[in-house]
């Protein structure tokens, strides 16, 4: 037996509880840049970009996050390419994350309404323009909640970086447990952690969705 | 053939959705400072008419020459036609992140490359002529379907268009906020501006009309000065104006 819970432990935990939110804020930057150029390529003129943007999304999605962990992890250095857990984990995720929300910002750009580009193709604008200063500043609006709602998400799949040895908070309250064999009280703590990451971004979704986007919070408020 | 002061020309244009012929050989031609009228029941083909002018649609044959852009063709520069050409669409179409000045300087600046301060007084300038010089800064939502209206005729107005294109820009208000809207388009008419309008407005039409064009069923079964609406030659045009009156 490997004695009880104490403030050593803690501390491990808080730090794996860093590494989720880092974890989280990596695939969100990277699947969000990747994402936005898959989303703009699913919406392109030319047939095969929309095609292969389209057969990314339809690949990605239809494969568990955790295969693509072990592909990474495992796979790549068996093909000679050796990588560390956090470039597997930061790599799988953005790869992940990317095809979710492309898809999900794709929906909201086509959600701008249609008058609204020709409206802004009538004045002359270029595609370019039309999209910079016409569709996207609308389409932002209406992505804002679906996207702080996916985070919740991001921040729950991180776990599945702890197959890969990542040290985030899943791993670290496994690693605990390997040393005190309480799984009930470890595994309650991690989910009380987990859930007080999710549920203030829960919350602000459901905000935004009401109000209609962060603009028009500022309008009211003006 | 074309004459010089031809805005805009139409010859045997043809156009079909699927199996169904919405344009089957129109020809028309408007001059310089003229206003053309188009009028017809729903689904005659008219608002397709107008809009193949900005090539919103396109055409399956015939030819549609524009401020001497040829229209048809395919290689056409789209941007370098729309600079020519301005259009107003029924639901208004202002641009709801953007205050009225950003909504009318936007396009200046961006296609016309003008300064900023030159855009502002531009703005100011097109505003005063919709009589809405005082919502500067306000956003569309706050104005009302006749404010929101002037406002897209000032924001077309913004790029100096050659000819300006109406498609059913009164439908969508009541009467009330009609007049302020068809007295804006009264005052263009005035000072000259070439238009091409679609309207269910028959009165208005016989005041501002040069010309006339009545389609049914995708041709034209009568064209004329706005004399036609009181006297027409075809029982088409007599039922339509007799309903719509």
């Amino acid at each position: 037996m490997g004695g009880s819970l104490n403030a050593n432990h803690f501390m491990f935990l808080l730090q794996g509880a860093l590494w989720t939110v880092g974890l989280s804020a990596i695939a969100l930057v990277g699947g969000g840049i990747v994402g936005f150029i898959i989303a703009l390529c699913r919406i392109s003129p030319n047939a095969i970009v929309r095609i292969m943007s389209a057969g990314y999304v339809q690949l990605i999605q239809g494969t568990p996050l955790l295969v693509i962990m072990f592909l990474s992890y495992f796979g790549l250095p068996a093909i000679g390419i050796p990588i560390s857990p956090l470039a597997a984990a930061s790599a799988s995720l953005t790869i992940y994350v990317a095809a979710y929300l492309g898809e999900i910002w794709r929906g909201c750009i086509e959600s701008v309404p249609r008058p609204q580009w020709e409206a802004a193709e009538g004045l002359a604008l270029s595609r370019t323009q039309r999209m910079a200063k016409v569709i996207l500043p609308q389409a932002i609006r209406i992505a804002t909640p679906p996207t702080v709602g996916f985070m919740v998400q991001i921040i729950k799949n991180t776990s599945l970086a702890s197959v890969v040895g990542f040290v985030e908070l899943a791993r670290s309250g496994q690693i605990i447990n390997n040393s005190l064999f309480e799984p009930f009280l470890v595994y309650s703590i991690i989910a009380v952690v987990y859930f007080a990451l999710c549920y203030p971004l829960s919350r602000l979704s459901r905000r935004l969705e009401r109000h209609g986007g962060p603009g028009r919070l500022e309008l009211e408020a003006a | 053939m074309q004459t010089n002061a031809s805005v805009v020309s139409f010859r045997s244009v043809e156009k079909s959705f699927g199996a169904l012929k919405v344009l089957d050989g129109v020809d028309f031609e408007v001059a310089r400072g003229e206003v053309l009228v188009i009028i017809g029941r729903s689904g005659s083909g008219k608002s397709t008419a107008l809009r193949c002018i900005d090539r919103f649609e396109t055409i399956d044959s015939g030819e549609i020459v524009v401020c001497g852009h040829r229209v048809s063709d395919p290689k056409l520069d789209l941007r370098r036609l729309r600079q020519d050409v301005g259009i107003v669409f029924q639901s208004y179409n202002l641009f709801p992140h953007l205050t009225i000045e950003e909504n009318i300087t936007l396009a200046p600046c961006a296609v016309k490359r003008i300064s900023k301060a030159e855009a502002k007084r531009k703005a100011r300038q097109v505003l005063a002529q919709v009589g809405l010089e005082d919502k500067l800064n306000s956003y569309p939502e706050q104005l009302s379907g006749g404010q929101q209206q002037r406002a897209a005729i000032a924001r077309s107005l913004a790029m100096q268009p050659k000819v300006m294109l109406f498609d059913e820009v009164t439908s969508a208000l009541d009467p009330e906020l009609t007049g302020e809207v068809l007295k804006v388009i009264e005052t263009l008419a005035a000072d000259g501006m070439t238009m091409v309008m679609v309207t269910h407005e028959m009165g208005f039409a016989k005041g501002i009309a040069n010309q006339v064009v009545f389609m049914h069923r995708g041709k034209v079964r009568e064209a004329g000065p706005a004399s036609i609406l009181t006297s027409p030659a075809t029982s088409e045009l007599a039922q339509f104006v007799g309903t719509g009156l």
